[in-house]
Protein backbone atom coordinates (compact mmCIF):
# COMPACT_ATOMS: atom_id res chain seq x y z
CA UNK A 1 0.00 0.00 0.00
CA UNK A 2 1.66 2.99 -0.84
CA UNK A 3 -1.17 5.36 -2.34
CA UNK A 4 -4.35 5.61 -0.11
CA UNK A 5 -7.60 7.57 -1.37
CA UNK A 6 -9.60 9.00 1.90
CA UNK A 7 -13.30 8.39 1.02
CA UNK A 8 -14.59 10.51 3.88
CA UNK A 9 -14.39 14.46 5.22
CA UNK A 10 -14.15 15.54 8.28
CA UNK A 11 -12.59 14.45 11.67
CA UNK A 12 -12.43 10.60 10.59
CA UNK A 13 -10.21 12.00 7.27
CA UNK A 14 -7.98 13.75 9.40
CA UNK A 15 -7.51 10.16 11.68
CA UNK A 16 -6.70 8.43 8.71
CA UNK A 17 -4.02 10.91 7.30
CA UNK A 18 -2.36 10.68 10.52
CA UNK A 19 -2.66 7.14 10.51
CA UNK A 20 -1.43 6.46 7.12
CA UNK A 21 1.39 9.07 7.08
CA UNK A 22 3.09 7.31 10.12
CA UNK A 23 3.27 4.37 7.89
CA UNK A 24 5.03 6.35 5.19
CA UNK A 25 1.90 5.93 2.77
CA UNK A 26 0.74 9.07 0.56
CA UNK A 27 -2.08 10.05 1.43
CA UNK A 28 -4.75 11.16 -1.40
CA UNK A 29 -7.92 13.01 0.08
CA UNK A 30 -11.33 13.27 -1.54
CA UNK A 31 -12.91 16.40 -1.79
CA UNK A 32 -16.18 17.87 -2.71
CA UNK A 33 -16.67 21.54 -4.17
CA UNK A 34 -17.55 22.45 -0.54
CA UNK A 35 -14.66 20.79 1.35
CA UNK A 36 -11.79 21.96 -0.38
CA UNK A 37 -10.45 24.27 2.65
CA UNK A 38 -11.11 21.55 5.47
CA UNK A 39 -8.25 20.21 7.53
CA UNK A 40 -8.23 16.74 5.62
CA UNK A 41 -7.21 18.51 2.56
CA UNK A 42 -4.57 20.59 4.17
CA UNK A 43 -2.85 17.53 6.07
CA UNK A 44 -3.11 15.46 2.88
CA UNK A 45 -0.61 14.77 0.65
CA UNK A 46 -2.84 15.64 -2.09
CA UNK A 47 -6.41 16.22 -3.11
CA UNK A 48 -9.00 15.03 -5.76
CA UNK A 49 -12.08 16.60 -6.44
CA UNK A 50 -15.59 14.22 -6.19
CA UNK A 51 -18.23 16.29 -7.10
CA UNK A 52 -20.98 18.77 -6.12
CA UNK A 53 -21.29 19.80 -2.19
CA UNK A 54 -24.29 17.38 -2.09
CA UNK A 55 -23.08 14.09 -0.67
CA UNK A 56 -25.16 11.85 -2.91
CA UNK A 57 -23.29 13.78 -5.76
CA UNK A 58 -19.92 13.53 -3.83
CA UNK A 59 -18.77 11.32 -1.31
CA UNK A 60 -22.01 9.07 -1.79
CA UNK A 61 -21.46 8.98 -5.42
CA UNK A 62 -19.74 5.49 -5.90
CA UNK A 63 -18.65 5.78 -9.75
CA UNK A 64 -17.04 9.40 -8.93
CA UNK A 65 -14.92 7.62 -5.80
CA UNK A 66 -14.04 5.52 -8.04
CA UNK A 67 -13.12 7.60 -10.64
CA UNK A 68 -11.48 9.52 -8.11
CA UNK A 69 -9.11 6.26 -7.06
CA UNK A 70 -8.26 5.63 -10.35
CA UNK A 71 -7.24 9.13 -11.61
CA UNK A 72 -5.12 9.45 -8.34
CA UNK A 73 -3.32 6.11 -8.85
CA UNK A 74 -4.51 4.97 -5.84
CA UNK A 75 -3.83 1.63 -4.90
CA UNK A 76 -6.35 1.88 -1.30
CA UNK A 77 -9.21 3.16 0.08
CA UNK A 78 -9.97 3.76 2.93
CA UNK A 79 -14.20 4.60 3.32
CA UNK A 80 -14.15 5.90 7.14
CA UNK A 81 -17.43 5.69 8.64
CA UNK A 82 -21.16 6.97 6.64
CA UNK A 83 -21.04 7.67 3.00
CA UNK A 84 -19.72 4.26 1.28
CA UNK A 85 -18.45 2.78 4.03
CA UNK A 86 -20.50 -0.11 4.46
CA UNK A 87 -21.44 0.10 0.93
CA UNK A 88 -21.21 -3.53 -0.17
CA UNK A 89 -21.13 -3.08 -3.94
CA UNK A 90 -18.61 0.11 -3.48
CA UNK A 91 -16.33 -2.35 -1.66
CA UNK A 92 -16.58 -4.78 -4.98
CA UNK A 93 -16.16 -2.02 -7.39
CA UNK A 94 -12.63 -0.99 -5.49
CA UNK A 95 -11.42 -4.33 -5.59
CA UNK A 96 -12.61 -5.66 -9.16
CA UNK A 97 -10.35 -2.70 -10.05
CA UNK A 98 -7.24 -4.40 -8.13
CA UNK A 99 -7.72 -1.29 -5.45
CA UNK A 100 -7.72 -2.49 -1.85
CA UNK A 101 -10.71 -1.79 -0.19
CA UNK A 102 -9.61 -0.76 3.87
CA UNK A 103 -12.40 -2.78 5.66
CA UNK A 104 -13.88 -6.45 5.60
CA UNK A 105 -14.86 -8.38 2.06
CA UNK A 106 -17.80 -7.30 -0.16
CA UNK A 107 -19.53 -10.25 0.78
CA UNK A 108 -18.95 -9.47 4.63
CA UNK A 109 -20.74 -6.29 4.60
CA UNK A 110 -23.74 -7.46 2.75
CA UNK A 111 -24.00 -10.57 4.94
CA UNK A 112 -23.83 -8.00 8.32
CA UNK A 113 -25.64 -5.38 6.55
CA UNK A 114 -28.70 -7.67 6.23
CA UNK A 115 -29.93 -7.03 9.86
CA UNK A 116 -32.09 -10.09 9.70
CA UNK A 117 -29.58 -12.66 7.97
CA UNK A 118 -26.48 -11.04 10.39
CA UNK A 119 -29.22 -12.13 13.53
CA UNK A 120 -29.37 -15.72 11.82
CA UNK A 121 -25.35 -15.67 11.59
CA UNK A 122 -25.05 -14.77 15.18
CA UNK A 123 -27.76 -17.20 16.41
CA UNK A 124 -25.33 -19.97 14.53
CA UNK A 125 -22.38 -18.94 16.31
CA UNK A 126 -24.16 -19.38 19.55
CA UNK A 127 -24.46 -15.36 20.35
CA UNK A 128 -27.76 -14.59 21.92
CA UNK A 129 -30.55 -12.78 19.83
CA UNK A 130 -33.14 -10.73 21.26
CA UNK A 131 -36.34 -13.14 21.12
CA UNK A 132 -38.06 -12.02 17.50
CA UNK A 133 -39.14 -13.11 13.78
CA UNK A 134 -36.15 -13.02 11.40
CA UNK A 135 -35.62 -14.91 7.95
CA UNK A 136 -38.07 -15.78 5.68
CA UNK A 137 -40.92 -15.45 8.77
CA UNK A 138 -43.55 -13.22 7.45
CA UNK A 139 -43.91 -10.97 10.12
CA UNK A 140 -47.51 -10.87 11.57
CA UNK A 141 -49.35 -10.40 14.10
CA UNK A 142 -49.90 -13.86 15.65
CA UNK A 143 -45.77 -13.54 15.60
CA UNK A 144 -45.27 -10.67 17.30
CA UNK A 145 -47.94 -11.90 19.86
CA UNK A 146 -45.49 -14.75 20.17
CA UNK A 147 -43.13 -12.02 21.34
CA UNK A 148 -45.01 -10.28 23.16
CA UNK A 149 -46.01 -6.46 23.18
CA UNK A 150 -44.06 -4.19 23.19
CA UNK A 151 -42.72 -5.39 19.68
CA UNK A 152 -39.81 -3.30 17.85
CA UNK A 153 -39.95 -3.34 14.22
CA UNK A 154 -36.58 -3.18 12.02
CA UNK A 155 -35.69 -2.83 8.58
CA UNK A 156 -33.71 -5.33 7.48
CA UNK A 157 -31.59 -3.15 5.70
CA UNK A 158 -31.50 -0.41 8.27
CA UNK A 159 -29.10 0.33 10.91
CA UNK A 160 -28.31 3.15 13.05
CA UNK A 161 -30.89 3.56 14.82
CA UNK A 162 -32.90 4.19 11.36
CA UNK A 163 -36.61 3.00 10.81
CA UNK A 164 -36.55 1.47 14.02
CA UNK A 165 -40.66 1.61 15.21
CA UNK A 166 -41.55 0.66 18.54
CA UNK A 167 -45.49 -0.80 18.30
CA UNK A 168 -47.20 -1.25 22.25
CA UNK A 169 -50.23 -3.54 20.60
CA UNK A 170 -51.28 -5.09 17.96
CA UNK A 171 -53.29 -2.36 16.26
CA UNK A 172 -50.27 0.15 16.61
CA UNK A 173 -48.25 -3.16 15.22
CA UNK A 174 -50.56 -2.89 11.66
CA UNK A 175 -50.25 0.56 11.12
CA UNK A 176 -46.97 0.87 11.71
CA UNK A 177 -45.51 -2.75 10.07
CA UNK A 178 -47.20 -0.32 6.56
CA UNK A 179 -45.78 2.39 7.96
CA UNK A 180 -41.98 0.88 8.27
CA UNK A 181 -42.05 -0.95 4.88
CA UNK A 182 -42.79 2.25 3.21
CA UNK A 183 -39.85 4.38 4.41
CA UNK A 184 -37.37 1.38 4.45
CA UNK A 185 -38.44 0.36 0.99
CA UNK A 186 -37.80 4.59 0.15
CA UNK A 187 -34.97 4.90 1.86
CA UNK A 188 -32.39 1.59 1.54
CA UNK A 189 -34.82 0.03 -1.43
CA UNK A 190 -35.56 -2.81 0.49
CA UNK A 191 -39.06 -3.28 2.01
CA UNK A 192 -38.24 -6.14 4.05
CA UNK A 193 -38.94 -5.87 8.07
CA UNK A 194 -38.57 -7.87 10.99
CA UNK A 195 -39.51 -7.93 14.72
CA UNK A 196 -38.01 -7.67 17.58
CA UNK A 197 -38.76 -7.87 21.83
CA UNK A 198 -38.37 -4.31 22.98
CA UNK A 199 -36.42 -3.77 26.19
CA UNK A 200 -37.89 -0.95 28.19
CA UNK A 201 -34.46 -0.43 29.97
CA UNK A 202 -31.45 -1.87 28.52
CA UNK A 203 -27.80 -0.33 28.14
CA UNK A 204 -26.21 0.06 24.56
CA UNK A 205 -22.72 -2.05 25.07
CA UNK A 206 -20.36 -3.10 21.68
CA UNK A 207 -17.26 -4.73 21.06
CA UNK A 208 -14.44 -4.01 19.27
CA UNK A 209 -13.32 -6.77 17.61
CA UNK A 210 -10.31 -6.70 14.56
CA UNK A 211 -9.63 -9.65 12.31
CA UNK A 212 -7.53 -10.74 9.23
CA UNK A 213 -9.76 -13.65 7.80
CA UNK A 214 -8.09 -16.43 9.91
CA UNK A 215 -8.26 -15.27 13.14
CA UNK A 216 -9.94 -12.38 15.10
CA UNK A 217 -9.36 -11.01 18.91
CA UNK A 218 -11.62 -8.56 20.72
CA UNK A 219 -10.48 -5.22 22.81
CA UNK A 220 -13.26 -5.33 25.12
CA UNK A 221 -16.48 -3.60 24.80
CA UNK A 222 -17.76 0.72 25.04
CA UNK A 223 -20.92 1.48 26.40
CA UNK A 224 -22.96 4.36 24.49
CA UNK A 225 -26.03 3.98 26.59
CA UNK A 226 -26.16 8.36 26.39
CA UNK A 227 -27.97 8.66 23.14
CA UNK A 228 -30.55 11.31 21.65
CA UNK A 229 -32.50 10.06 18.49
CA UNK A 230 -30.62 7.11 18.88
CA UNK A 231 -27.35 9.08 17.90
CA UNK A 232 -24.56 8.66 20.75
CA UNK A 233 -23.20 11.47 22.42
CA UNK A 234 -21.23 10.20 25.30
CA UNK A 235 -19.33 6.60 25.28
CA UNK A 236 -17.02 4.84 27.39
CA UNK A 237 -14.91 2.30 27.70
CA UNK A 238 -14.88 -0.36 29.52
CA UNK A 239 -18.30 -0.41 30.20
CA UNK A 240 -19.04 -0.42 33.94
CA UNK A 241 -21.75 -2.37 34.44
CA UNK A 242 -19.51 -5.57 33.65
CA UNK A 243 -18.21 -8.16 35.71
CA UNK A 244 -15.25 -9.99 34.72
CA UNK A 245 -17.15 -12.83 33.73
CA UNK A 246 -19.90 -11.31 32.04
CA UNK A 247 -16.93 -9.01 30.09
CA UNK A 248 -15.26 -12.20 29.48
CA UNK A 249 -18.84 -14.25 27.65
CA UNK A 250 -19.82 -10.99 26.11
CA UNK A 251 -16.04 -10.50 24.90
CA UNK A 252 -16.06 -14.18 23.22
CA UNK A 253 -19.67 -14.20 21.43
CA UNK A 254 -17.91 -11.32 19.46
CA UNK A 255 -15.09 -13.24 18.32
CA UNK A 256 -16.93 -16.19 17.78
CA UNK A 257 -19.13 -14.39 15.41
CA UNK A 258 -16.28 -13.25 13.83
CA UNK A 259 -14.26 -16.07 13.24
CA UNK A 260 -17.45 -17.70 12.11
CA UNK A 261 -17.80 -15.04 9.01
CA UNK A 262 -13.80 -14.86 8.43
CA UNK A 263 -13.82 -11.33 9.61
CA UNK A 264 -11.46 -8.88 7.91
CA UNK A 265 -10.85 -5.73 9.53
CA UNK A 266 -12.34 -3.70 12.06
CA UNK A 267 -15.55 -4.07 13.20
CA UNK A 268 -17.91 -3.68 16.04
CA UNK A 269 -21.26 -6.22 17.31
CA UNK A 270 -23.50 -4.37 19.42
CA UNK A 271 -25.62 -5.57 21.97
CA UNK A 272 -28.31 -4.29 24.59
CA UNK A 273 -28.03 -5.66 28.20
CA UNK A 274 -31.13 -6.03 29.71
CA UNK A 275 -31.32 -4.30 32.94
CA UNK A 276 -33.53 -6.98 34.43
CA UNK A 277 -32.41 -10.31 33.64
CA UNK A 278 -28.42 -8.71 33.15
CA UNK A 279 -29.02 -10.92 29.61
CA UNK A 280 -26.77 -9.06 26.97
CA UNK A 281 -28.27 -9.68 23.24
CA UNK A 282 -26.82 -9.12 19.93
CA UNK A 283 -28.67 -6.50 17.49
CA UNK A 284 -26.20 -5.64 14.44
CA UNK A 285 -22.59 -5.63 13.55
CA UNK A 286 -20.98 -2.54 12.10
CA UNK A 287 -18.77 -3.93 9.08
CA UNK A 288 -16.29 -0.15 9.59
CA UNK A 289 -14.16 1.76 12.05
CA UNK A 290 -16.62 3.58 14.24
CA UNK A 291 -16.72 7.23 15.65
CA UNK A 292 -16.30 6.43 19.31
CA UNK A 293 -12.91 4.14 18.42
CA UNK A 294 -10.53 6.14 20.55
CA UNK A 295 -12.04 5.27 24.00
CA UNK A 296 -10.90 1.23 23.09
CA UNK A 297 -7.56 2.79 21.80
CA UNK A 298 -7.27 4.54 25.05
CA UNK A 299 -7.71 1.47 27.21
CA UNK A 300 -5.64 -1.22 25.02
CA UNK A 301 -3.04 1.39 23.89
CA UNK A 302 -3.63 -0.71 20.54
CA UNK A 303 -4.16 2.10 17.47
CA UNK A 304 -7.12 0.94 15.56
CA UNK A 305 -6.54 3.02 12.37
CA UNK A 306 -2.96 1.86 11.96
CA UNK A 307 -4.49 -1.86 12.32
CA UNK A 308 -6.96 -1.88 9.74
CA UNK A 309 -4.10 -0.07 7.59
CA UNK A 310 -2.07 -2.99 7.86
CA UNK A 311 -4.75 -6.13 8.18
CA UNK A 312 -5.58 -4.50 4.76
CA UNK A 313 -2.41 -4.52 3.12
CA UNK A 314 -2.09 -8.44 3.66
CA UNK A 315 -0.54 -8.50 7.07
CA UNK A 316 -2.05 -11.13 9.64
CA UNK A 317 -3.19 -9.60 13.18
CA UNK A 318 0.14 -8.25 15.18
CA UNK A 319 -1.29 -9.48 18.26
CA UNK A 320 -2.79 -12.50 19.92
CA UNK A 321 -5.82 -11.99 22.59
CA UNK A 322 -3.72 -12.71 25.63
CA UNK A 323 -1.37 -9.55 24.48
CA UNK A 324 -4.27 -7.22 24.57
CA UNK A 325 -5.17 -6.03 28.17
CA UNK A 326 -7.58 -3.35 29.78
CA UNK A 327 -5.97 -0.67 31.47
CA UNK A 328 -7.57 2.30 32.94
CA UNK A 329 -10.95 4.21 32.19
CA UNK A 330 -11.70 5.80 28.99
CA UNK A 331 -15.07 8.55 28.06
CA UNK A 332 -15.77 10.19 25.01
CA UNK A 333 -17.56 13.09 24.37
CA UNK A 334 -19.15 14.43 20.98
CA UNK A 335 -18.54 18.05 20.20
CA UNK A 336 -21.01 18.50 17.70
CA UNK A 337 -22.54 22.12 15.84
CA UNK A 338 -25.99 21.96 17.49
CA UNK A 339 -27.51 23.65 19.76
CA UNK A 340 -28.64 21.63 22.96
CA UNK A 341 -30.57 25.08 24.02
CA UNK A 342 -32.86 25.26 21.27
CA UNK A 343 -33.87 21.68 20.31
CA UNK A 344 -30.06 20.61 18.88
CA UNK A 345 -30.51 22.57 16.14
CA UNK A 346 -28.14 22.49 13.54
CA UNK A 347 -25.39 25.20 13.59
CA UNK A 348 -23.04 25.69 11.41
CA UNK A 349 -20.71 28.61 10.36
CA UNK A 350 -17.16 30.24 11.09
CA UNK A 351 -15.65 29.05 13.76
CA UNK A 352 -13.20 32.00 14.78
CA UNK A 353 -10.92 30.03 17.08
CA UNK A 354 -10.72 27.52 19.96
CA UNK A 355 -9.13 26.62 23.39
CA UNK A 356 -7.88 22.84 23.56
CA UNK A 357 -7.29 21.38 26.93
CA UNK A 358 -4.16 19.25 27.42
CA UNK A 359 -2.54 17.04 29.94
CA UNK A 360 -1.61 13.32 30.42
CA UNK A 361 -4.58 10.98 29.32
CA UNK A 362 -6.29 13.78 27.41
CA UNK A 363 -7.22 13.79 23.65
CA UNK A 364 -9.18 16.02 20.85
CA UNK A 365 -9.76 14.87 17.40
CA UNK A 366 -11.20 17.31 15.40
CA UNK A 367 -11.64 18.63 12.28
CA UNK A 368 -11.14 22.36 13.13
CA UNK A 369 -8.94 25.03 12.99
CA UNK A 370 -9.04 28.59 13.35
CA UNK A 371 -10.86 30.55 10.82
CA UNK A 372 -12.84 27.44 9.73
CA UNK A 373 -16.29 27.92 7.88
CA UNK A 374 -18.26 24.58 9.11
CA UNK A 375 -20.24 23.77 6.11
CA UNK A 376 -24.18 23.16 6.87
CA UNK A 377 -23.59 20.08 3.94
CA UNK A 378 -22.93 17.41 6.37
CA UNK A 379 -22.97 16.06 8.95
CA UNK A 380 -22.73 18.06 12.60
CA UNK A 381 -19.22 16.09 14.42
CA UNK A 382 -16.80 19.28 15.29
CA UNK A 383 -14.62 16.84 17.01
CA UNK A 384 -14.39 14.22 19.66
CA UNK A 385 -13.00 14.81 23.24
CA UNK A 386 -11.09 11.96 25.06
CA UNK A 387 -9.92 11.42 28.25
CA UNK A 388 -8.39 8.56 30.48
CA UNK A 389 -7.28 8.20 33.65
CA UNK A 390 -6.97 4.45 36.12
CA UNK A 391 -10.06 4.52 37.24
CA UNK A 392 -13.68 5.95 36.05
CA UNK A 393 -13.78 8.36 38.68
CA UNK A 394 -10.33 9.92 38.26
CA UNK A 395 -11.70 9.64 34.00
CA UNK A 396 -14.74 11.80 35.28
CA UNK A 397 -12.95 14.29 36.98
CA UNK A 398 -10.24 14.98 34.49
CA UNK A 399 -13.51 15.06 31.59
CA UNK A 400 -14.53 17.81 34.25
CA UNK A 401 -11.09 19.69 33.85
CA UNK A 402 -10.90 19.13 30.06
CA UNK A 403 -14.07 20.22 29.46
CA UNK A 404 -13.70 23.58 31.60
CA UNK A 405 -10.81 24.54 29.18
CA UNK A 406 -12.39 23.50 26.13
CA UNK A 407 -14.27 26.38 24.40
CA UNK A 408 -15.24 26.75 20.58
CA UNK A 409 -15.84 30.51 19.84
CA UNK A 410 -18.42 31.16 16.98
CA UNK A 411 -20.91 28.19 16.63
CA UNK A 412 -23.19 26.76 19.49
CA UNK A 413 -22.09 23.30 20.44
CA UNK A 414 -22.71 20.70 22.62
CA UNK A 415 -19.98 21.35 25.00
CA UNK A 416 -22.44 22.68 27.86
CA UNK A 417 -24.30 19.75 27.58
CA UNK A 418 -21.55 17.54 28.84
CA UNK A 419 -20.60 19.89 31.07
CA UNK A 420 -23.34 19.20 33.00
CA UNK A 421 -23.58 15.67 31.87
CA UNK A 422 -20.03 15.54 34.01
CA UNK A 423 -21.17 16.90 37.08
CA UNK A 424 -24.82 14.65 37.22
CA UNK A 425 -25.06 12.37 39.95
CA UNK A 426 -26.96 9.37 37.58
CA UNK A 427 -23.49 9.33 35.44
CA UNK A 428 -21.31 9.40 38.31
CA UNK A 429 -22.52 6.27 39.65
CA UNK A 430 -23.25 5.15 36.04
CA UNK A 431 -27.09 4.95 36.42
CA UNK A 432 -27.98 5.23 32.81
CA UNK A 433 -29.79 3.46 30.53
CA UNK A 434 -30.61 4.21 26.34
CA UNK A 435 -33.78 6.47 26.95
CA UNK A 436 -31.87 8.06 30.25
CA UNK A 437 -30.89 10.85 28.19
CA UNK A 438 -33.79 12.10 26.15
CA UNK A 439 -35.88 11.75 29.31
CA UNK A 440 -33.29 13.90 31.39
CA UNK A 441 -33.78 16.44 28.70
CA UNK A 442 -37.07 16.65 28.60
CA UNK A 443 -37.24 17.50 32.20
CA UNK A 444 -34.00 19.78 32.36
CA UNK A 445 -34.14 21.53 29.66
CA UNK A 446 -30.73 23.15 29.09
CA UNK A 447 -30.95 27.58 29.49
CA UNK A 448 -27.03 28.41 28.85
CA UNK A 449 -25.69 28.58 25.02
CA UNK A 450 -22.01 29.38 24.95
CA UNK A 451 -19.78 30.73 21.99
CA UNK A 452 -17.53 32.49 24.40
CA UNK A 453 -14.31 33.39 23.37
CA UNK A 454 -11.29 30.99 22.97
CA UNK B 1 -47.39 44.62 -9.78
CA UNK B 2 -43.77 44.36 -8.46
CA UNK B 3 -40.92 41.83 -8.53
CA UNK B 4 -39.36 40.91 -5.28
CA UNK B 5 -36.44 38.50 -4.84
CA UNK B 6 -36.80 36.11 -1.86
CA UNK B 7 -33.92 35.01 -0.05
CA UNK B 8 -32.74 31.25 1.40
CA UNK B 9 -33.45 31.77 5.37
CA UNK B 10 -30.86 29.12 6.42
CA UNK B 11 -27.61 28.07 4.81
CA UNK B 12 -27.67 24.24 3.35
CA UNK B 13 -29.20 22.24 0.50
CA UNK B 14 -31.96 23.36 -1.27
CA UNK B 15 -34.80 20.72 -2.56
CA UNK B 16 -37.36 21.99 -4.55
CA UNK B 17 -39.48 18.37 -4.14
CA UNK B 18 -41.37 17.27 -0.30
CA UNK B 19 -39.23 13.65 -1.64
CA UNK B 20 -37.20 12.72 -4.61
CA UNK B 21 -40.00 10.56 -6.23
CA UNK B 22 -42.68 13.73 -5.78
CA UNK B 23 -43.60 16.43 -7.72
CA UNK B 24 -41.83 20.26 -6.94
CA UNK B 25 -43.85 22.25 -4.04
CA UNK B 26 -44.02 25.23 -6.46
CA UNK B 27 -43.05 25.50 -10.20
CA UNK B 28 -42.26 28.85 -11.91
CA UNK B 29 -45.53 30.37 -12.89
CA UNK B 30 -47.30 29.08 -10.06
CA UNK B 31 -48.92 31.19 -7.46
CA UNK B 32 -47.89 31.29 -3.80
CA UNK B 33 -50.08 32.70 -0.25
CA UNK B 34 -48.63 33.25 2.70
CA UNK B 35 -47.79 29.71 4.65
CA UNK B 36 -47.21 27.68 1.14
CA UNK B 37 -44.61 25.39 1.25
CA UNK B 38 -42.34 26.36 -1.12
CA UNK B 39 -39.06 24.30 -0.88
CA UNK B 40 -36.80 22.53 1.96
CA UNK B 41 -33.25 23.18 3.40
CA UNK B 42 -31.25 20.76 4.56
CA UNK B 43 -28.60 21.90 7.30
CA UNK B 44 -26.84 18.89 8.84
CA UNK B 45 -28.90 16.05 8.19
CA UNK B 46 -31.83 17.63 9.50
CA UNK B 47 -34.75 19.58 6.98
CA UNK B 48 -36.47 22.43 7.56
CA UNK B 49 -39.64 23.58 5.13
CA UNK B 50 -38.88 26.77 3.19
CA UNK B 51 -42.65 28.88 3.64
CA UNK B 52 -43.95 31.61 2.07
CA UNK B 53 -44.14 35.00 3.84
CA UNK B 54 -45.67 36.81 1.05
CA UNK B 55 -48.37 36.01 -1.67
CA UNK B 56 -47.98 36.74 -4.99
CA UNK B 57 -46.74 34.43 -8.28
CA UNK B 58 -43.39 33.13 -8.02
CA UNK B 59 -42.07 34.42 -11.56
CA UNK B 60 -39.05 31.65 -11.97
CA UNK B 61 -36.56 29.62 -8.83
CA UNK B 62 -32.65 30.64 -8.76
CA UNK B 63 -31.44 27.69 -7.88
CA UNK B 64 -32.37 23.72 -9.00
CA UNK B 65 -33.23 20.94 -6.79
CA UNK B 66 -29.98 19.49 -4.29
CA UNK B 67 -28.02 22.87 -5.21
CA UNK B 68 -25.61 24.19 -2.07
CA UNK B 69 -27.22 27.79 -0.86
CA UNK B 70 -26.03 30.20 1.82
CA UNK B 71 -27.84 31.97 4.00
CA UNK B 72 -29.50 35.17 2.08
CA UNK B 73 -29.26 33.59 -1.41
CA UNK B 74 -31.81 34.74 -3.65
CA UNK B 75 -33.80 31.48 -4.14
CA UNK B 76 -36.68 32.50 -6.19
CA UNK B 77 -38.59 35.60 -7.69
CA UNK B 78 -42.10 36.64 -6.72
CA UNK B 79 -44.34 39.18 -8.27
CA UNK B 80 -46.30 40.67 -6.03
Amino acid sequence: MRRLLIANRGEIAVRIIRAARELGITTIQAVSAADRDMLAARLADEVVGVGPAHAAKSYLNQAAMLRAALTAKADAVHPGYGFLSENADFAEAVERAGIVFVGPRAETIRLMGNKARAREVASRAGVPILPGAHGGYETTASLAHEIGFPVMIKAAAGGGGRGIRVAADADALERLLAEARNEARAAFGDDTVYLERFLPRARHIEVQVLGDGDHAVHLFERECSLQRRRQKLWEEAPAACLTAESRANLCASAVRLAEMVGYCGAGTLEYLLDEATGEFFFIEMNTRIQVEHPVTEMITGIDLMRAMLCIADGGKLPFTQQDITLRGHSIQCRINAEDPVRGFQPAPGLVHGFAVPGGPGVRFDTMLYPGYTVPPFYDSLLGKLIVWDDTRDQALARLRGALGELAIDGIPTTIPLHRELAEHPDIAQHNVHTGWLEAWLAQTPLTHTETGRA
Amino acid sequence: MATKTIHAPLPGTFYRRPAPDQPPFKNDGDAVTVGDAVGLIEVMKTFTQVVADEAGKILRFLVENEDPVMAGEPLYELEV
